[in-house]
């Protein structure tokens, strides 16, 4: 938080109870952690040079999470909501995409890694 | 030359290990260990998607490889 921002957007990921109808028990993250720790601080560099954004912060978490938990915060202050609001969607849609982590979730008859198959 | 990779995800499955040796020719690229990894794990081929990382960052297949690397395979990516 700095003295020049006006406002901080976050976005907090949480475990969903279910997916296309079906319900899930849990979810299992797994992460390259040096790997990952090194893509999200590229996101965190480009979203600073692509707007006026001040800080940053990416955190994931790893290992077994339950319903409502929460696996992903980001944060993004600037001196104006707009940069903030874009960057910090810039930086969850990206993650998704670059970021070595992995989910598996967890069902009553079985249990699949997300995203792997066609 | 042998080198070690580092499998994550469904990789890990495939692999039935969490890190495997193979050995490769010298100067191979990345296009050649994938390859033979497909030819010995052919379920990698069902996968929606895999690419290799070298030394922590996503490798294009003309990459040379070095016994000292650190590889990894990665399948297709789900945090959030």
């Amino acid at each position: 938080m700095s003295p020049s921002c006006g406002g901080i957007d976050v976005f907090i990921g949480t475990v969903r109870d279910a997916t296309k109808g079906k319900q899930v028990l849990r979810l299992e993250f797994e992460a390259y952690e040096k790997m990952a720790v090194s893509e999200m601080q590229k996101l965190a560099d480009r979203a600073m040079q692509q707007w006026p954004v001040q800080k940053v912060v990416i955190h994931h978490r790893t290992g077994v999470l339950q319903v409502g938990e929460v696996p992903v915060v980001i944060a993004v202050a600037a001196a104006h909501r707009d940069a903030a609001f874009e960057a910090c969607r810039f930086l969850i849609d990206t993650l998704k995409q670059t970021v070595p982590i992995w989910k598996k979730e967890v069902f009553e008859d079985g249990e699949v890694w997300v995203s792997a198959t066609p | 030359m042998t080198v070690t990779i580092l499998a994550f995800g469904i990789a890990k499955d495939i692999f039935g290990a969490s890190s495997i040796d193979i050995e490769l020719p010298a100067d191979a690229l990345a296009s050649d260990l994938k390859l033979l990894l497909e030819d010995k794990y052919p379920r990698l081929k069902q996968i929606r998607s895999y690419l290799l990382a070298v030394n922590n960052e996503y490798a294009n297949d003309d990459l040379v490889l070095d016994s000292r690397d650190e590889i990894a395979v990665i399948p297709p990516v789900s945090g959030g």
